[in-house]
Formats: structure tokens, C-alpha cells, sequence
């Protein structure tokens, strides 16, 4: 089993004017090898498949356990997370690419700068009135708790953005992981007194409306995050605004 | 005047509680930080943060909380510090609460509390099994709030390389590296923050991140820094054993009826649910019975390494205990401790509920780090430390729970105590050492560009990697450590023959390890001769020559200094503050 090897294709770019091209590697298998692993190796023993020496592997990577969001590229054409891409449940050659829809940096790391500002853009934030002691916080009971915590465990990675149709420079769709986060700062109890500017934030070009409800996102989120639930929830409470702010002239 | 003007190294917890103080204040902040701020290592927290909130009917008070912790470190923290910390506990908790993050609730909406290891209350407030990755995020919010109104400006992709002095040497500035630019700059500023995390990556496989190096501890070390305990290396009981990485598996699910146990019989050929329950040695629960599964985690580590390498009873004779939770309804699994159950699964392809875990002791947290005073300020005026970077909390051994919490108050005082450093500093003269500084990297990035060696910087990383877990993490003997010391030191001479399969200019991995390495390197030597230095038993320290703790010689600080790279670190003392609790014998082993 030791001997056994494994066969890679990874898309590399040089910088973003490069041309883009393909490079092979045969590295040696083990147990639990994953994808950045492999790039690991890689980089302690830069050299192709037909011998040829090159430069260790641009990506981003971190917590080595799924939980920072910074690994995620296309493998075998689907967009997920690398670091738990065990290679012993991929399809060989396993072709990596960086994802699609954002600006490419080099290799497989991409800009994804853009979902910060999407989250600034709607005030994901709760606004405490200062960090000195105020006492407790609001109640909040198990079954409103076990709501909102899924939906904050969106680890930023930026997967459902890139498989979704609508998400591309024409429409400007700002994309289900922000949305995600408006469900979740609209239902906090303090955390609500934004709720209108968030809504109306999503009101606009680009916003919620630009939803072709493909679904793409919730199959592709790594943490099973209820995302179609959230624009659902979110896109009716943004009609209802418009209403409201239609009425108030 | 404009507001003064601080630079914050380093985006987890700390890093971003010293932020928002500063900001809150009205100072203006530059962070720096080579991810992404949300991505951060205290997202791999996992199972919660302490406070004596005393919810749970039990007489819990900061008092015990205190106690516990300085006798969970053996007596080496300073008791001052430890002991505001622990006061301050409860109205941090409050905070976050406040902040949005989502704590498990008990009926009544209230926060609910588990046990940890070191303590026998329910201290511990968690969310899920990912009560880092929340606590982390309510900060990212907070800060990005600050953000946009224009308080904080974010420099992320940005690598921290060294300190700008002046000529008092006092801190001016920071010398950076751009990731993808390859541009090297100086930021100016009037104090600087370092919360820059643990060394994980110099025992090469550990629970921590990638980016988790110490370099940048290292580099103020190289200018001039106190360096402090370093030998204290935390090396967690129960982690998932891998090649690229050793992943946490969270003390919570000990905390929430986890048992260690192995089969009684050597290499027991059954599968784990054939064998009864008379013939499963529940170590553990046998030794410690007051305590159980919940020791602190240094004791834990060494009952398995016992368990494996003198008594032979590692699961198949392998280096691996069961942590067992199959006994647990799924439903509660799910609800308390579905975080770390999913990483499980996804890296082992089995179901904990259904299957016992397999684990190991794997390294995890380093309790010695930059010397700091009681303001987190490090011997170079003007520099400051906070978080897994300094070595001010958790004496010989940190408690589950307490880090989350140490990271946080420990920002939330260096902070405003930077801004407070900065009111009537006077004005620089020239260029404050700047000029000198930039030159300074720039040499050492053009040598290392053009360096026409052999030595792939990744296969000096793993030699380093391998010696440090050898001979500086659970079990350490003095031979061992001096081999140690030798192989780095080698390591150190072949770095100079160092050879950059990438020379480019643009978003150069390879250039900025190489950066990293040669101060993981530096660092290294201050853990092993620390170590060898300590002729003691202490917390995570431990010598089987020398079983027992050595108060007299001992129940001391470890302060290392730089001497040049030819000399290396050169070791002084310093008393520790003992002035609440009478140091005493520590011991987990009482029946009631």
C-alpha cells in the first residue's frame, strides 16, 4: 500500500496576465492524504511527473481541518474544501483548479476579498453599545439558539458563490453566504435594529432579487448550511420592506 | 494632534480584543495579519471558554477558578495576572454574549456550562463544539464595524518581519512583507501589539495552523525580546494522528462523558464492541478517580503515554486509545458536540456515535512565549504582547477553556494599555531607525533570492519537525535535548545553503517559509535549552531523571535573551509571584 501512487493534474497560473497551463505529478500515497497534503508534498519535492523541476504550489491553506475556509478550489470540477478531499475518495488524474469566479492571484489562490465587503456592505455585526461590562446578554432559548447557530458556522470559503449561475460581474449578485448572514444579525435580538438597512441592502441591483434559485449553493456548502432556507426567509422580508418603504413614499 | 496611531499584529482572538479596545478609545488601529483575519487559528478552538459564572448551583467563584488554574500550571504563572483574569472572567462572557455569539442555552435561556479538565465545576460556556470559530467571528464583526467607520484599516496578505527601533530602542514601526507583491515596506506607529499565536509549526505536526510558526516572536526575540518558559509545550491527549497534521479532538468530549480506555488484553484482535466491559482498562477513571477522564491535559498525555509504550496496550499495538462516546444518545452528541464529530468523520470515514474514536497525544499549545509585564508590555518599550505569544496565563501547563479567555483579557489590556504608553511619547527624532531596518530585510530577502545552495527549506522544516517532537514534547531527557540542540544547530548551518525552487517575485510561498524557518530555527533552541537547563518535573515539563518538581531551584520564571546567531540564547531567571496561593504538592491522583 505504500507504493501505491497518485496522479495529480493542477492548473498553474504565474500571475493573472500568464497564460495558463497544466502540470502533472505522481507522489506516493498514504493514509488520510488530502489534497493540501499533497500540495505539501509537492512543494518538499518540486518536480513533475515527467521529471522536470518547477516551483512549489501557489494556494491558500491554514487550519488544516475544514474550519477556516481558506482551501477552497475546484476538484474534479467540483468547488470544495482541499484539506478534507481525502485522495483516497477521488476520482484519478485529480484535476485541481482554482475556483472560477474570483480574481485569480496565482496557482490556486484566488481574491475572495469581496465577501468581507458584502458583509460590510449589509452590517453583519451586532451593535453592542461598548465592551465595558453591561451585564448579561439577552435570553435566548435552545431552540433559537439551534436556528442561528448553523447559519453561523459559514466559514467564508466562498464555495456557494462560485457554483452559482447568478453569482458574475453582470448581475453583481452578491451571493447566498452573505444573505445567510442577514438571516442570521436579523434574527439576533439586538442584532435586529439593523434589520431595515440590511434588507433594504439587498434591495437593490444585486441583490437578493438577482436569485435564480438553482440550489447549486446549498449542495455545494461544506458545513450544510440551510442557505436556500435563508433566501427564502430573507427575499420575503425584503418584499415586504419595499412595500413598506413603497407606502412611507 | 491626530489620534496616536498603533499597529496590531495578528487577527485571531487577542490580536482583535486589542483592536476594538484601542478603536473603542479612539485610536486609530493598523492590523496586520498573513490570512484573512476570520481565518484565523483561534477558529480551530473547540470546547469553550471558561468563567465562574456559577449557573450551575455548584459555589463556583473566581476564587477557585483561580486556584485552579494556578495549580493546574503547577505554581509557575505569576498570580497577579492570572488572578484579574480569572475576575474578569464573567463579564467577558457577558460580552460575547452580547455580541451575538451563539451559546448552547440551557431551558430556561440561559447559558449553559460544561466540565473541562483541571476543575470539578461546570465553568465552561461553549458553542457547539466550534466555540472558537464563533468567538473569533463575533470579533471579526466587531472589528469590522470599527472598520467601516473608518477606526481600523486591515492589512491582510501582509507578513510581519521585524520591529522598526530608534536609537533608544524603542518601538517605531514594523517592517512587513506583502504575499503577493513581494513588496517590503515600513509602517510607521506608536506602539505595536504582537498577537501572533503559538510555534506549533516547529514540532512540524501539531493541532495548530500553518501559519502558526512564532516567527514573528522569533524576529523581536533576534531584536532584543525576552523570551519566557519556553520549554512549556502543551501536547494535548486526544488528537486525531495524521501525516500532514495531528487534528484537536476537543477535551469537550471528555468534558460532555468521554472515556479513555483500551482492551486489558495486549493486542486484542476484537473489534471494539466484542469486548466487555470487564476486559476495558478505563486508565483514567482507574488513576485518577476524583477526577476521571477530566485531568488536566499533561497528566492525561503521560497516563497515555504509560498506557502505550510501558504497559503495551495501545489499540492493536498501535500508538492509539479509544475515546469512546458511543455510550452518549446522538441527539445530545449533535447538539453539544457536533463540530468536532464532523471533522472526525470527514478525516477518519467513521461515525463516532457508532465507533469509539482512536487518538493520540498530539502537540497543541505553547505556554511560554514573549516576556511580558502586567501592562503586556515586552522589555522593548513600545512593543506589547498578547495571546498564545506570551507566556503570562497558564504557568506549566494551560487548562482547557482557559485560553479562549486568556487570548481575549489579554488583549483587552494590551490595548489600551499601547494607547496609554503612547500619550506624551515624544517626538522622534530623524527617521526613528527606519531607514536602517528596511535595508536590514532587504539585505536578508536579497541573499536568501539569490542563494545558490541545495537544501529544500521544507526538508529542513520536517528534520526540525521530527527532532522536536522526539526529543522536546511529552517525556524529555537530557541527552535527548542536546542532540536536539546539535541537529538545529546543523540545521541552522545548512539553512545558509538554502535553495528557493521559486525566485519569482509575485506571490512566492517558497520565499516566505524560507523567511519563517530560519526563525522557527532560532526559536527552537530557546524550547530545547530551556528544557535541558530545567532539571525539574513541572506541569508539561517532565523529566524521568528528575521526577519531581524542584521548588527551591525551580519556581522560576525562564527568561532567554539572544546572544547572535553564534551564540544562541543565553538563560536568566526571574521569581515567580506567589503572593495569593501558597504553592503546593500537585497531585490529581485523591480518591474524594
Amino acid at each position: 500500500m505504500a507504493n501505491k501512487s497518485v496522479a495529480f493534474e493542477i492548473k498553474r497560473q504565474a500571475s493573472p496576465d500568464a497564460p495558463a497551463v497544466w502540470e502533472s505529478f505522481q507522489l506516493g500515497w498514504y493514509p488520510g492524504m488530502n489534497v493540501v497534503s499533497a500540495m505539501m508534498e509537492i512543494a518538499a519535492n518540486p518536480v513533475t511527473a515527467d521529471g522536470r523541476p518547477t516551483t512549489p504550489i501557489t494556494y491558500d491553506c491554514n487550519c488544516m481541518e475544514e474550519i477556516c475556509g481558506s482551501c477552497a478550489m475546484r476538484i474534479n470540477g467540483k468547488a470544495r474544501i482541499a484539506c478534507s478531499a481525502l485522495v483516497e475518495n477521488l476520482e484519478q488524474p485529480i484535476r485541481v483548479e482554482p475556483l472560477t469566479k474570483f480574481p485569480l492571484v496565482r496557482d490556486l489562490q484566488v481574491d475572495r476579498s469581496v465577501l468581507f465587503e458584502n458583509l460590510m456592505a449589509v452590517k453583519a455585526w451586532v451593535p453592542v453599545d461598548g465592551t465595558y461590562d453591561l451585564g448579561s446578554g439577552p435570553r435566548v432559548y435552545p431552540q433559537e439558539q439551534e436556528a442561528n447557530y448553523p447559519l453561523s458556522n459559514c466559514i467564508s470559503c466562498c464555495c456557494c458563490m462560485d457554483v452559482c449561475p447568478q453569482f458574475n460581474e453582470l448581475t453583481g449578485f452578491v451571493g447566498a453566504a452573505t444573505i445567510a448572514q442577514v438571516k442570521l444579525f436579523n434574527n439576533h435580538p439586538t442584532g435586529k435594529v439593523f434589520k431595515e438597512d440590511r434588507l433594504r441592502a439587498l434591495a437593490g441591483d444585486g441583490g437578493i432579487q438577482e436569485c435564480g434559485f438553482a440550489q447549486n449553493c446549498v449542495d455545494t456548502c461544506p458545513k450544510q448550511i440551510p442557505l436556500t432556507d435563508a433566501i427564502s426567509d430573507v427575499s420575503r422580508d425584503v418584499i415586504i420592506q419595499k412595500a413598506k418603504d413603497f407606502l412611507r413614499g | 494632534m491626530a489620534a496616536p496611531r498603533i499597529i496590531v499584529v495578528g487577527g485571531g482572538l487577542a490580536g482583535l480584543s486589542a483592536v476594538i479596545k484601542i478603536a473603542e478609545a479612539g485610536g486609530t488601529v493598523d492590523l496586520f495579519s498573513i490570512v484573512p483575519v476570520k481565518r484565523s487559528h483561534s477558529v480551530c478552538a473547540q470546547g469553550g471558554i471558561n468563567a465562574a459564572k456559577n449557573l450551575k448551583g455548584e459555589g463556583d467563584t473566581a476564587a477557585r477558578h483561580f486556584d485552579d488554574t494556578i495549580y493546574g500550571g503547577d505554581f509557575l504563572a505569576n498570580q497577579t495576572p492570572v488572578k484579574a483574569m480569572c475576575e474578569a472572567a464573567p463579564a467577558i462572557i457577558d460580552l460575547l454574549d452580547r455580541m451575538g455569539v451563539p451559546f448552547n442555552r440551557t431551558p430556561e435561556g440561559l447559558l449553559d456550562f460544561r466540565r473541562f479538565g483541571g476543575t470539578l465545576y461546570h465553568r465552561t460556556a461553549f458553542a457547539g463544539a466550534t466555540t472558537g470559530q464563533q468567538l473569533l467571528y463575533a470579533l471579526d464583526e466587531q472589528v469590522r464595524r470599527h472598520e467601516a467607520a473608518g477606526k481600523v484599516r486591515k492589512f491582510e496578505g501582509w507578513e510581519f518581519l521585524s520591529a522598526v527601533l530608534d536609537s533608544r530602542g524603542a518601538a517605531r514601526g514594523i517592517t512587513a512583507l506583502n504575499l503577493r507583491s513581494m513588496e517590503l515596506r515600513s509602517f510607521p506607529s506608536e506602539a505595536i501589539i504582537l498577537a501572533t499565536g503559538g510555534i506549533g509549526a516547529i514540532f512540524g505536526k501539531s493541532t495548530n495552523s500553518v501559519v502558526c510558526t512564532g516567527s514573528a516572536q522569533s524576529a523581536v526575540f533576534q531584536q532584543g525580546a525576552f523570551y519566557a518558559n519556553g520549554e512549556f509545550i502543551q501536547v494535548h491527549p486526544t488528537c486525531i494522528p495524521g501525516e500532514d497534521k495531528l487534528r484537536l479532538m476537543s477535551e469537550s468530549a471528555r468534558g460532555e462523558g468521554g472515556r479513555l480506555w483500551v482492551p486489558r488484553t495486549p493486542k486484542d484482535p476484537r473489534p471494539f464492541n466484542q469486548i466487555p466491559e470487564s476486559e476495558r482498562f478505563y486508565f483514567l477513571e482507574d488513576w485518577f478517580p476524583k477526577y476521571g477522564n477530566l485531568i488536566p491535559r499533561d497528566v492525561g498525555t503521560r497516563a497515555i503515554h504509560k498506557v502505550v509504550y510501558e504497559m503495551g496496550l495501545g489499540i492493536d499495538g498501535q500508538p492509539m486509545v479509544y475515546l469512546d462516546l458511543t455510550h452518549i444518545d446522538r441527539a445530545t452528541l449533535d447538539r453539544k458536540l457536533g463540530g468536532i464529530l464532523e471533522i472526525y468523520e470527514k478525516f477518519v470515514g467513521e461515525d463516532p456515535c457508532d465507533v469509539p474514536m482512536k487518538i493520540f497525544p498530539g502537540m497543541h499549545y505553547t505556554m511560554g512565549g514573549l516576556w511580558v509585564d502586567y501592562n503586556q508590555m515586552t522589555n522593548i518599550r513600545g512593543i506589547f504582547a498578547a495571546g498564545e505569544c506570551e507566556y503570562q496565563y497558564h504557568g506549566a501547563n494551560r487548562l482547557g477553556a482557559n485560553s479562549l479567555v486568556s487570548c481575549i483579557f489579554g488583549g483587552f489590556r494590551a490595548g489600551p494599555n499601547a494607547l496609554h504608553y503612547t500619550h506624551g511619547l515624544e517626538c522622534p527624532d530623524g527617521d526613528c531607525g527606519d531607514a536602517s531596518e528596511l535595508a536590514r530585510q532587504a539585505d536578508i530577502n536579497s541573499r536568501l533570492l539569490h542563494n545558490k545552495g541545495t537544501e529544500n527549506p521544507f526538508k529542513l522544516w520536517r528534520e526540525l519537525g521530527e527532532t522536536m517532537t522526539k526529543h522536546a514534547t511529552v517525556i524529555r531527557y537530557n541527552k535527548g535535548l542536546r542532540q536536539a540542540d546539535e541537529k538545529i544547530v546543523e540545521l541552522l548551518d545548512r539553512y545558509r545553503n538554502v535553495n528557493l525552487a521559486d525566485r519569482s517575485q509575485w506571490a512566492n510561498t517558497s520565499f516566505a517559509f524560507a523567511r519563517q524557518l530560519y526563525n522557527m530555527l532560532q526559536l527552537s533552541r530557546t524550547v530545547v535549552l530551556g528544557a535541558l537547563l530545567r532539571d525539574e518535573s513541572r506541569g508539561a515539563h517532565y523529566k524521568p531523571e528528575f521526577p519531581n518538581r524542584n521548588d527551591e531551584q525551580f519556581l522560576k520564571t525562564t527568561k532567554a535573551s539572544f546572544a547572535g546567531e553564534a551564540a544562541g540564547p543565553r538563560f536568566e531567571y526571574e521569581e515567580v509571584d506567589t503572593q495569593y496561593i501558597k504553592p503546593r504538592l500537585r497531585s490529581y491522583d485523591a480518591t474524594n
